[in-house]
């Protein structure tokens, strides 16, 4: 069971109470209903589903309620940070060098809307 | 040398920790046995002089006690409190004995001695490893109905219990700052250590009392107290101590993500007579910010020529025995070793009179002290020497010695053989917490290497050796106390032998056994490389080493050694079989613990449930909910209940509890734009105090939830949801008011619980309620169908909607869940007279189905759109944006040939189709035929006096009044395709 | 190759086993080959070997990172059954479930293939309209499946608890007699041995770090660990890791990967006949030849490559089993492990063409995907020696999650696999 750590509780608490709603940074088109079939598709099923940093939203749903984003590493499953909804993609190329086993837990970027990618 | 006969003829007088007074009664295999309190079955058996315990699993060899602890692969044995508390495999060296324990062997018919299966041993050579493999293939049907039957009746060990298990089970969530798995001296010094700087701290140790290996070292001091009273008066400390939790009979036995530790706590199963409100066991899940591994090593067998014999055990534990049980393992002891350790096993069995008539040293030249000190005491020392094999069939009865570079034979006689192929760290835990092991080349032993989570490995495991470095690397961990613990006569095991032994090489064909359990020998591991098994993964599965109940504890080192060998390639490149969870066999019902029955998962029950219950109505399942199904009045079935009130509902009025339907409040300025966004229909303009009917979709364009929404205020929505639907509803509501719409000022409230909900349907409705209701001018002017009042219903506030899901005029009374009891049997008992009548989910079905309207779930599956439905109608044609409105337009959501929702008439009218049948367009097609839809929801319905159904047809609304089949197992049904809605199609019902 | 029977046995007792031949080669990878398989899981070395037989295209590599048979395909729980509800996945299932009831003497090896029945119980009124929907589907389709009332479940199963008091009580199963399980180690060695023997090499320990592209796109081989190696074409075969080979070759895949454990228990003497399903109560529960309980637990919420899983996913799953035999709560779990599934939105796998020329891919098998083991290898041969898929797995594109026509097994029937 994860240790997850809610950016609005600002706490750690058990993976039973946190709901995964999947991969991060999708973009809802606006106006949804003038994009391609293929744009479409690939916003609704098509995943990056990577073998290391994965950009994925949480929901607190047993706690606050909140959505948020995490970066976790697929490999080991460890948090490398987590951030509010809204919030831009953080950088984390700067942590790509070293082994991600090894990283520490990053502090939160600041705040904008979720859209952005 | 003096005896004492009384707990058994092998028990040394003024040896062990045992009080001689305190005996213990117990049977093994119908024979009465004493021992002593504080003697495993292990050792009492042997006390009593018994060897041979068990059988193996496939040849059914005899077998008997290898080792004195959780490693143990042969001495397993069934042990019975009563019929329902019976359990299959047990290990003897783990079983605590107390007064009536009831032990019997396994795996052996029709006796332990005499045992038919091991005509197996006999045929060996054709049941080399994976034979199976090869045969049994011929004829084709006889796998299935000869070869496998039988098979499956010659494996398997135990026997499941016949009833279910009366023991209870708890559980426990635990966060500590360190969690210590295990309390021998390294154990003990990092808890000491740790304990000092006020750190929450738990040790936990699977045997009942602290120490490990300083139970038998007998020589070793520690602060100058012997190092078995050390330890027992260093735990004695550590339980003193608020800030520590001591866990004995607590095995570790699976390392999670993020330091997540499961441990169980074995309760009561060495009590004679537990407390019946004692659990058996109990789980431990714990939370530790650092764990400390102090797990020790295991010692190894040695692979020989028929190692297996009862009697032939590791060398630590005759010596856990002796100095602990007091029990010698024989009269006459041979010893057989790699390393220095046996010696030490040897001196002590010597000093306490037993004949030891000598120890074979397969090492050349060893030059440790222990070895003179062995000579000394007038022990023979053969060094360069290996045994051959084992003498024996029932209990080893000699050793074949012969010089490791070849030479003459010599058979010496003994009664027990006790070896020692050195160490294993174990390093179970470490690995499972996906730390990387290392190998080190010159121990020959994996230890801990790169670690994946905070933790560290201190003593043996750590491959730390001797007493004073294990004690210092111990204190270092706990990261507190300073002052040393000073060891003294501490004894340092390192070496030994991995692979076969001298005799059990590459061109021999003897038995010399690597996992004992599962009968795997040094050639099956040969025979797998031979056969082009070159992965360690592929050898293990191939043989089954390491795969038995002891999870390879002793066997896989050699297993791999010997593969590296035949491959002649170096260990590390053959790799290391993956250590999985858990360390020893866990108990379902400590897992499962109080998750059984009632608390398996949670009802939930609406208020009015008991005065349902009371009214002797059936109940569904639905998700959680238990709903009333129907109410059967005496000599009813299900049938004539539901007619009965099907009818009552139209002629007079019916009373239906829809509790359990979901409620979201949804509230804000923005509330309308909102569910604007979030359904097909549109909100704006919706007045207040009106109601309509929602479809929600996802965003792939599939139907996924529906219900009434009833406009309280301009800014407040009462949301319904199906009864199912409702957390995910919510979640996803507040997914997009959250992540995709979150300029929306909206609040969203799950209400589902805090509404009872009364449905009063038919056309009496209005005259049962009116008269209870104040606030509200219920005229079917002031109050059409599809509106929503608030007001007072028996002097407790409501939201009145008037809505129907049956097609008759009708109103869902809304009142705060804990007067829904009070209000109903108001309702009810002003409505009875007037031919109100209860009507469960059922009759709601039948009555719904009856005007066509769908249940999401049934009459749809997550592949509907609104118009494969028929419910285009509930779109709103001028929107930009909705949830599904893109997916909706995918070129296969708009094409020919969808399945459409219809309705279905039996030519036959008494017929009614079977839900799920699938309809074709041409019955004698031959199979597979070319099915073009299925029936959705079939009901007799007493009100149209036939039978009706609703399906999914292919381009099904093209088709009304076509005739098409659903060819049933005994027959074809003839079916018309008609509209949806069976009973008053111009809808008058709905608003007298 | 040497033939195995009960004779050949015999023969090789005498002599101490010592003339049995390799059951496969470790060979060097040569520079090229007609077709490169990624992955030597069941689906991998079946397809391999279906190349060579069926379509006498022998010059093929099965490249795997790791040993051959050591992702999925040796950690699965070995169910077998070919009652599901469209007739696309009807039919990909009962071609697979054919080739098993003869697959032991196909390949000379016994897979152990065990049709001891599966029966999938029902707990609610939902559940009797969803399983009566496959069984008469599948009836018209001329697969078995059947319904049993509660007494017909007792006596299929004897130790199962039939209480009404249960929480979740048993109102009936859907029985497909001719599913069942077979030994998942046997069947990937199985079509190894047999696929070596039509020449194929199965070369281990050589991980593809790259899909070599020519100008014109189309695929002309792969990188690997062991150096490059050449091929017109490629097929995916690699499960929970098709979307990180497939990456390589700049396709995105309509898949996550999700970590699925399971669990045995330790052997004890026969108790259950017959594999048992439930959905509702999510468990999945059979007895192995050697006596161990075989049980099946979900995936975890969140994707994952750690092949590891959470403590509590196993405790519900345990929940669930001692709840339908309340008479295993004695029983000790032996061992577990966590395995990488690939899931697709709809459940149903993907044989396909790929958008590059000269790169098939087979994967999104799910939780379900042994027992389609020789039907996915089978026709995934056919669509990489043609160039076009078979009947069988046309509808199986990757083209449908952008059309929409989804064959969706999850959201029709709410039934796991």
């Amino acid at each position: 069971m994860l240790l997850i750590k809610c950016p609005y509780c600002e706490e750690e608490r058990p993976e039973l109470e946190f709901r995964n709603a999947g991969e991060a940074h999708l973009v809802r088109a606006n106006p949804i209903t003038e994009q391609s079939d293929e744009d479409f598709a690939a916003f609704l099923y098509f995943r990056q589903n990577p073998k290391g940093l994965q950009f994925e939203r949480w929901r607190h749903i047993h706690g606050c309620g909140r959505f948020f984003n995490a970066v976790r590493d697929s490999v080991s499953d460890k948090f490398l940070t987590v951030y509010k909804a809204g919030e831009p993609r953080p950088d984390m190329q700067p942590q790509l060098s070293p082994a991600p086993a090894e990283l520490p837990v990053t502090k939160r970027s600041p705040r904008t809307k979720k859209v952005e990618v | 040398m003096s005896t004492s006969t009384h707990s058994g003829s092998n028990r040394i007088h003024g040896a062990g920790r045992l009080t001689p007074a305190k005996t213990v009664r117990f049977t093994f295999d119908g024979q009465n046995l004493t021992g002593l309190e504080g003697d495993t079955l292990a050792s009492a058996l042997l006390a009593n002089g018994i060897h041979l315990v068990g059988r193996s699993f496939k040849y059914h060899r005899p077998r008997g006690i290898l080792s004195a602890g959780s490693e143990e692969p042969n001495a397993l044995v069934d042990i019975e409190r009563d019929k329902s508390r019976r359990q299959p495999n047990v290990r003897a060296t783990v079983q605590e004995i107390y007064d009536g324990l009831k032990v019997k062997s396994q795996n052996r018919w029709p006796s332990l001695t005499f045992d038919v299966g091991a005509l197996g041993d006999v045929f060996s050579p054709m049941l080399p490893a994976g034979f199976y493999y090869k045969t049994f293939m011929w004829p084709k049907f006889a796998w299935k109905s000869i070869y496998e039957p039988r098979i499956r009746a010659a494996a398997g060990l135990g026997v499941t219990p016949g009833e279910p298990d009366t023991d209870r089970y708890s559980n426990r969530f635990a966060h500590c700052d360190v969690l210590i798995v295990g309390a021998g001296a390294a154990g003990l010094a990092a808890a000491l250590s740790a304990a000092s700087t006020g750190a929450s701290v738990i040790i936990c140790d699977e045997q009942p009392e602290a120490g490990g290996a300083l139970r038998y070292e007998s020589a070793v001091t520690i602060d100058g107290q012997p190092g078995y009273e050390w330890a027992a008066s260093a735990i004695t400390k550590l339980r003193a101590l608020d800030n520590v939790t001591v866990l004995t009979r607590t095995t570790a036995f699976g390392y999670y993500a993020q330091n997540f530790v499961g441990l169980v706590e074995r309760i009561s199963d060495h009590l004679s007579s537990p407390a019946l409100d004692m659990p058996r066991e109990r789980l431990w899940q714990v939370r530790a910010k650092k764990v400390v591994l102090a797990t020790g090593a295991i010692e190894r067998h040695l692979v020989f020529a028929n190692n297996d014999r009862p009697g032939v055990m590791l060398a630590s534990a005759a010596r856990l025995f002796l100095n602990q049980h007091g029990v010698a393992v024989g009269r006459k002891v041979g010893v057989y070793t790699s390393n220095d350790s046996a010696y030490a096993a040897a001196i002590d069995l010597k000093n306490a009179g037993i004949d030891v008539p000598v120890i074979v040293d397969t090492r050349d030249n060893p030059t440790s002290a222990i070895v003179d000190a062995a000579r000394s005491l007038d022990i023979e020392v053969l060094t360069g020497h290996a045994v051959f094999s084992a003498g024996g069939k029932r209990r080893v009865s000699s050793m074949s010695i012969q010089p490791t570079r070849g030479g003459s034979e010599r058979k010496v006689a003994v009664d027990a053989l006790i070896m020692s192929g050195g160490w294993t760290p174990s390093v179970h835990l470490f690995s499972q917490s996906r730390g990387k092991v290392t190998w080190d080349a010159a121990n020959e032993r994996f230890l801990p290497g790169t670690y994946a989570q905070d933790c560290v490995s201190v003593g043996a495991c750590n491959g730390t050796d001797g007493l004073q470095a294990t004690l210092d690397e111990g204190l270092a961990a706990g990261e507190g106390r300073t002052s040393p613990i000073v060891a003294t006569n501490g004894t340092e095991w390192t070496g030994g032998m991995i692979g076969s032994a001298p005799g059990a090489g590459a061109d021999t064909s003897v038995k010399a056994f690597v996992d004992f359990q599962n009968d795997v020998t040094a050639k099956d591991v040969r025979l797998a490389v031979r056969e082009g098994m070159h992965s360690i993964e592929h050898v293990k599965r191939f043989t089954t080493n390491g795969m038995a109940t002891d999870q390879g504890k002793t066997s896989n080192l050699h297993g791999l050694a010997i593969a590296a060998e035949a491959l002649d390639r170096p260990i590390p490149a053959v790799g290391l079989t993956t250590f999985r969870a858990p360390f020893t066999p866990v108990t379902f019902g400590a897992i499962v613990n109080h998750a059984r029955h009632d608390l398996f998962d949670p009802t939930r029950e609406t208020p009015m449930h008991d005065w349902h219950a009371a009214q002797g109505a059936a109940f569904e399942d639905v998700g959680q909910w238990k709903r009333a199904w129907y109410y059967p009045q005496a000599g009813e079935d299900m049938h004539s209940a539901v007619n009965r009130e099907c009818v009552a509902v139209r002629n007079q009025a019916g009373i239906f509890d829809a509790s359990t339907l979901g409620k979201i409040e949804v509230v804000g300025p923005d509330a309308a734009k909102f569910l604007e966004l979030l359904y097909t229909n549109p909100w704006e303009k919706l007045g207040v105090g009106r109601c309509r009917y929602g479809i929600m979709l996802r965003e792939d364009g599939f139907i996924y939830d529906d219900g009434v929404v009833g406009r309280l205020a301009e800014d407040r929505f009462h949301v319904t949801t199906t009864t199912g639907g409702a957390p995910r509803v919510m979640h996803h509501m507040e997914d997009y008011l959250q992540t995709e719409f979150p300029h929306l000022n909206v609040w969203l409230t799950s209400t589902t619980e805090q509404w009872a909900v009364i449905a009063v349907q038919g056309p009496k409705a209005r005259e049962i309620i009116a008269p209870l209701v104040e606030g509200i001018d219920m005229s079917n002017e002031a109050m059409p169908h599809m509106s929503v009042r608030e007001g007072k219903i028996c002097g407790v506030p409501t939201r009145l909607f008037r809505m129907s899901f049956t097609g008759e005029s009708g109103y869902e009374i809304n009142v705060p869940a804990d007067y829904g009891r009070a209000v109903w049997e108001a309702v009810y008992g002003r409505g009875k007279p007037l031919g109100l009548t209860p009507y469960g989910t059922e009759a709601m079905h039948v009555l719904r189905a009856e005007k066509g309207y769908i249940i999401v779930g049934q009459d749809t599956d997550g592949t509907v759109t609104p118009h494969d439905a028929g419910l285009t109608w509930a779109i709103g044609k001028n929107k930009t944006d909705y949830v599904g409105i893109r997916g909706l337009l995918r070129r296969d959501l708009v094409a020919n040939g969808r399945k459409q929702l219809v309705g279905l008439k039996t030519v036959d009218p008494t017929i009614v189709l079977e839900e799920g049948a699938q309809i074709v367009a041409n019955p004698n097609q031959p199979v597979p035929m070319t099915m073009i839809g299925h029936v959705t929801s079939s009901y007799w319905s007493e009100n149209c006096g036939r039978s009706i159904a609703l399906a999914l047809v292919i381009d099904g609304t093209k088709r009304l009044g076509e005739t098409l089949y659903v060819p049933m197992p005994n027959g074809v049904i003839e079916v018309e395709v008609t509209g949806m809605v069976f009973f008053d199609e111009k809808g008058e019902r709905l608003n007298g | 190759m040497r033939k195995y029977s009960v004779f050949a046995l015999a023969r090789e007792a005498l002599r101490a086993h010592k003339g049995w031949d390799q059951q496969w080669s470790s060979p060097e990878p040569r520079p090229e080959y007609d077709v490169i398989i990624v992955g030597a899981g069941g689906h991998g070395l079946a397809t391999a070997y279906y190349l060579a037989k069926e379509h006498g295209i022998t010059n093929v590599a099965v490249l795997e990172k790791g040993w051959l048979g050591g992702g999925n395909t040796g950690r699965n729980t070995t169910i077998i059954r070919s009652n599901y509800l469209y007739d696309e996945s009807a039919g990909i299932y009962e071609h697979a479930v054919k080739l098993w009831e003869g697959l032991s003497q196909d390949l000379n090896y016994n897979v152990m293939y065990s049709a001891r029945g599966v029966m999938m119980l029902a707990h609610n009124i939902h559940d009797v309209q969803v399983f009566k929907r496959h069984i008469h589907a599948n009836r018209l389709n001329g697969i078995d499946n059947e319904w049993l009332t509660p007494e017909q479940v007792k006596e299929f199963c004897p130790p199962i608890n039939l209480s009404a008091s249960a929480r979740y009580p048993i109102i009936g199963a859907a029985l497909q007699r001719r599913g069942g399980t077979a030994r998942h180690d046997a069947v990937a060695w199985g079509y190894a041995r047999a696929a070596a023997d039509r020449g194929v090499h199965i070369i281990q320990n050589c991980e593809v770090t790259g899909i070599r592209r020519a100008p014109n796109g189309a695929v002309v081989g792969v990188d690997t660990n062991r150096g490059p190696i050449n091929a017109r074409k490629v097929g995916v075969v690699a499960a929970g890791h098709t979307s990180v080979i497939m990456n390589m070759a700049g396709v995105r895949m309509p898949l996550e990967s999700y970590p699925l454990q399971a669990l045995v228990s330790e052997p004890v003497k026969p108790l259950i006949p017959c594999v048992i399903m439930s959905n509702t109560v999510h468990a999945y529960i059979s007895q192995s030849d050697k006596g161990e309980m075989v049980i099946g637990a979900g995936t975890d919420q969140y994707t994952s490559y750690s092949q590891t899983g959470g403590l509590h996913i196993i405790n519900h799953t345990l929940d669930a089993i001692c709840e339908m035999f309340p008479v295993l709560t004695r029983l000790k779990m032996l061992r577990s492990w966590g395995g990488i599934v690939d899931v697709t939105p709809d459940r149903s796998p993907i044989l396909a063409k790929t958008p590059v020329s000269g790169l098939y891919v087979n994967c999104g098998w799910g939780t379900g995907g042994f027992k389609a083991t020789p039907g996915s290898g089978n026709v995934f041969a056919h669509t990489i020696a043609r160039d076009e898929p078979h009947r069988i797995n046309a509808p199986f594109t990757i083209e449908r999650f952008t059309s929409g026509r989804l064959i969706d097994e999850a959201a029709a029937a709410a039934v796991a696999h």
